[in-house]
């Protein structure tokens, strides 16, 4: 790890956004990760999605559970809140949070082992759920933290840096996350940042639960050549379905478009999303194509990556179970329990 | 354009040859400014160490006076310092030499050899100023014969006549000036040349002129004549001052100019009894010639500058110097920034009893002779190589503001190693220009351990440290008090840790680097891109933060695996070596770049030297 400290001294030149803030401004602590995690660049990522979608920083929420993921936050936002939960257990934390307060934007981050292990059955039901948040899982397919057995996400075909067989299949998030209901669903590289930053602004414009699995090399148990979570790997079988480019609402939309190709979605917050659609086959409104788009590519060895799938169309927990729209947390007393009397009334009504 | 670079064009920038010394060179800010290219990073670690007379040895080796340039030197180095460009205020980097010579121990036995053999050759130096020292010392420890022929009665050149003793102090200028003369240098003392040709009928192997630019400016107004005995020129009057000739001057004094001399004037002024000293300039403020610091100096003794005034007449009572009339002027900037002055309509009388005259100063060679092949230009200064110091006139070379024109001491001390080496060929025979010795360099890995780095990295947030003054009353009351005192241990320790160490270089191997982006997420100052080549005005847009600084260079990678480059913004590398420490695979390394600039005797800059290797 860096024993260095990250001097604050930054650029005179830095572009500030609205909030008058650069983007150092939505740093952490240097990270304790190894040198070239793929993690890291997520991290970074992230930071450049808040600074361009000019969050508050105190308006954001943090959480995550246990892992080498799950220990970035820290390195990330240290102006936000934060929760570091227990092992597979941020969506019951953020489940909590969201509920309370439904005002905060919500961040959670986990890795392959925190949601497809120990926590995979918290990852059905916060999809169930239908909880606004944005869930990025940083997917190296090892358990980096214990030494690098294989995780869940491991494919097959992929070999431990000492040469052992993975001899189980992988859970491909994704796909999982597709049928379950999952109204935006997503899948980035670490190593390509340029596609990474749009998918990652655009599942914060989403209302409701916005899944991002980010490819995202162990440079130290799984970067080797019978990897297929290594830089070279990814890079070589990376299917590209699309380009995003978020406009947000107050900026002229000038992008040209070749007919035919691309897919405007207007997000909740106003935005609009353009997606340029790198593959014929790929519809990204459609879940049936985006299955079977994971699953061919899958079995000819390709990481598909882009904009998956996404439902305009649906509604968040809050809608589901009919809340008020002022944040539980913000609700006076005397309205959130009313008194005995009112009980009484109440109860009656039911007899 | 040739067919090969529109090709080339097309494809976007060239990767950067980090073999051709002057890339990394460049990159050193202050050593690359500095006309003598002292290694200032270096001795700046020095002084961090506290190894002091180390220090003052590297400074001596290339620059020879460290003590006096310490104190003195125009310092091109600080305004170039990348620091200045980050926060407003560069490093310290005079006041750091200073103290490199302030605390350091005996150096007699570091000093070069000089060999009891001569060589049989011998040159005649013109002037015992800072040119002619150099051009001594370089070629003393070689066996040549010098012989330095001087008007004054001692050495020192301007740095004794013109620099007043509250910025100079007599013993630190002695004691430079004799390391060198007590190399066995011979010398003519208070022997005025009123002839080249005489100088070159003693058949000596090499002429150096060296003798400065030693006229004052004057100024031809009503009332110059008639009141010339209270009107001095500066250089003349400092110089007088020096000797202890004059050592007084009346209570009200107007210096006309606003220059370094102008600022050496008023403050002189007010130590040999002036009390209102008034500094007077022609054009506005901003425009004005001598170094911020110098004005600052001279306001915190309380003398006022009076800026757009242009003198119109001397004027006189009884015969005698009464006062000045001025003209108020108004600068006004065209387009192109050319500047006009007009005049407002408006005058002011400033009564004094004495004139300085700071206006500038010519060079002045009355004495040499224009038909013995030494040829002039149009604006009568001689003919010189800007490389080799020859005049035209093969075995007679220039230097210093004889040379040039007007300039500093490091300017002078930088001609004198370049003449010495001429000198040296020119006496071997061999050409001037293709025998030339080449830089000295070498690149070095400063990785120690994993987290281990050979130099202290961290960045120091402090911001520049204020050099303490000595009591003003105090100084005042006496010309030989000397103003500044310097830093003390823990000031200079301070300052020492704001140095950035730029000449510690990021290094980049293509062929290591994964394309992880660490070093891109880690960089405080967003200096490293991956991105696509493109012409360098259309990649300098595009980069994290886009390099608008011209002066500063892009360091360009060859293609990487996914068909882009790494492009690197010199501009503002904090040297930090964060990107280095985050590199999973040692595609970038930190390693210390050392430049030397050759001087005549190889043997003669052994610390130097071994800062090289």
């Amino acid at each position: 790890m860096t024993y260095m400290k990250k001097p604050k001294v930054r650029h005179p030149g830095l572009r500030k956004n609205t909030q008058g803030m650069t983007r150092r401004d939505y740093e952490g602590l240097v990270s304790t990760l190894c040198a070239g995690c793929g993690h890291d660049s997520i991290s970074a990522a992230i930071i450049e999605a808040c600074f361009d979608l000019d969050f508050p920083a105190h308006r954001l929420a943090k959480l995550s559970g246990i892992g080498c993921s799950s220990k970035t936050p820290n390195y990330f936002l240290n102006r936000s809140h934060g929760f570091n939960s227990v092992h597979g257990r941020m969506p019951s934390v953020a489940t909590g949070a969201n509920l309370a307060n439904r005002d905060l934007i919500y961040l959670g981050v986990s890795g392959d082992g925190d949601t497809a292990s120990i926590g995979l059955g918290q990852f059905c039901h916060i999809i169930r759920r239908r909880v606004n948040m944005t869930y990025i899982v940083e997917n190296n397919g090892t358990y980096g933290l214990t030494k690098g057995q294989f995780s869940p996400t491991s494919d097959r075909v992929s070999k431990s840096k000492k040469g052992e067989a993975n001899l189980f299949e992988a859970i491909d998030l994704c796909t999982l996350a597709i049928n379950l209901g999952a109204g935006f669903v997503a899948r980035g590289f670490s190593g390509d940042k340029d596609h990474l930053v749009p998918l990652i602004k655009a599942a914060f414009s989403y209302n409701g639960f916005a899944f991002i699995d980010v490819i995202s090399p162990c440079v130290t148990f799984n970067d080797h050549e019978d990897s297929t979570k290594s830089y070279d790997y990814v890079r070589a079988h990376n299917a590209a379905m699309d380009h995003l480019d978020l406009v947000p609402e107050r900026e002229e939309i000038i992008a040209q478009t070749e007919q035919g190709k691309t897919t405007d979605v207007r997000m909740h917050d106003g935005s609009l999303m353009r997606i340029h659609r790198l593959d014929d086959a790929y519809d990204p409104r459609d879940a049936e194509s985006a299955l079977s788009i994971l699953r061919k590519r899958h079995a000819k060895g390709q990481v598909v990556t882009g904009l998956l799938y996404i439902d305009e169309e649906d509604v968040d927990m809050h809608e589901l179970l009919g809340i008020t729209k002022q944040p539980l947390n913000a609700v006076p007393m005397r309205d959130l329990c009313p008194g005995n009397a009112e009980l009484v009334k109440f109860n009656k009504s039911l007899r | 354009m040739s067919a090969v670079d529109v090709a080339v064009k097309s494809r976007g920038m060239r990767p950067t040859d980090i073999a051709n010394p002057q890339f990394f060179h460049k990159i050193v800010d202050c050593q690359w400014a500095c006309p003598s290219h002292t290694p200032v990073p270096e001795y700046i670690r020095l002084v961090a160490q506290r190894r002091y007379t180390e220090a003052y040895m590297l400074n001596w080796e290339s620059n020879v006076f460290p003590g006096i340039l310490g104190r003195t030197c125009d310092r091109p180095c600080e305004p170039a310092c990348r620091r200045g460009r980050l926060e407003d205020k560069p490093v310290a980097i005079c006041r750091l030499k200073r103290v490199a010579a302030d605390y350091r121990g005996d150096i007699s036995a570091m000093l070069p050899k000089i060999p009891k053999k001569k060589n049989g050759k011998r040159i005649a130096l013109l002037g015992a100023g800072p040119a002619s020292l150099t051009v001594a010392r370089d070629l003393m420890p070689l066996g040549y014969t010098c012989v330095v022929i001087e008007k004054d009665p001692r050495g020192g050149g301007l740095m004794r006549t013109n620099i007043p003793s509250f910025r100079l102090p007599e013993q630190v200028l002695n004691e430079e000036v004799e390391i060198i003369l007590d190399m066995g240098v011979e010398t003519r003392f208070g022997h005025e040349i009123t002839s080249l040709k005489a100088v070159l009928d003693e058949e000596f192997d090499a002429v150096f002129v060296g003798t400065g630019a030693p006229r004052g400016k004057d100024l031809k107004v009503p009332g110059r004549e008639e009141a010339s005995a209270n009107i001095h020129i500066g250089i003349d009057w400092l110089t007088s001052i020096a000797f202890e000739h004059t050592t007084k001057v009346g209570k009200r004094v107007v210096v006309i100019g606003g220059g370094n001399t102008a600022m050496d004037c008023c403050r002189s002024s007010l130590r040999l009894g002036g009390k209102d000293v008034r500094v007077t300039v022609r054009s506005p403020r901003a425009d004005m010639k001598a170094s911020d610091w110098e004005i600052e100096d001279a306001e915190r003794e309380g003398i006022p500058i009076f800026d757009n005034h242009q003198p119109l007449e001397f004027m006189l009572d009884n015969g005698r110097l009464a006062g000045v009339r001025f003209a108020r002027m108004k600068a006004e900037y065209d387009d192109t920034g050319r500047r006009t002055l007009t005049p407002t309509g408006e005058e002011v009388v400033f009564e004094c009893d004495d004139v300085l005259m700071a206006i500038g100063q010519d060079n002045a060679f009355p004495w040499i002779e224009r038909d013995i092949g030494l040829e002039f230009s149009e604006r009568d200064m001689p003919v010189v190589d800007k490389t080799t110091m020859m005049s035209t006139r093969p075995g007679v070379f220039f230097g210093g503001d004889a040379g040039w024109g007007p300039e500093n001491i490091i300017w002078a001390v930088a001609h004198g190693h370049q003449a010495a080496i001429s000198i040296d060929l020119h006496c071997a025979g061999k050409s001037l220009t293709q025998a030339r010795p080449g830089p000295g360099v070498s690149l070095v890995s400063q990785k120690m351990g994993l987290h281990e780095w050979s130099y202290a990295n961290d960045y120091s947030e402090d911001l520049r440290v204020a050099v303490p003054h000595a009591d003003l009353r105090k100084s005042l009351r006496n010309l030989k008090v000397e103003v500044e005192l310097g830093f003390d241990e823990k000031l200079a320790l301070e300052e020492a840790e704001r140095c950035l160490n730029c000449d510690i270089q990021t290094v980049f191997t293509r062929d290591l680097c994964i394309e992880c982006d660490a070093c891109v997420d880690i960089c405080p100052v967003d200096c490293i891109n991956f991105i696509a080549n493109g012409e360098e005005a259309e990649l300098r847009a595009r980069l994290r933060v886009p390099a608008q600084d011209l002066s500063q260079d892009i360091y360009i990678s060859d293609e990487l695996k996914t068909g882009r480059i790494m492009a690197k913004d010199e501009d503002l590398c904090l040297h930090c070596g964060l990107c280095a420490e985050r590199c999973p695979t040692g595609a970038w390394d930190m390693q210390k770049f050392t430049y030397l600039e050759r001087q005549a005797d190889p043997s003669g800059q052994p610390h130097c030297s071994a800062y090289i290797t």
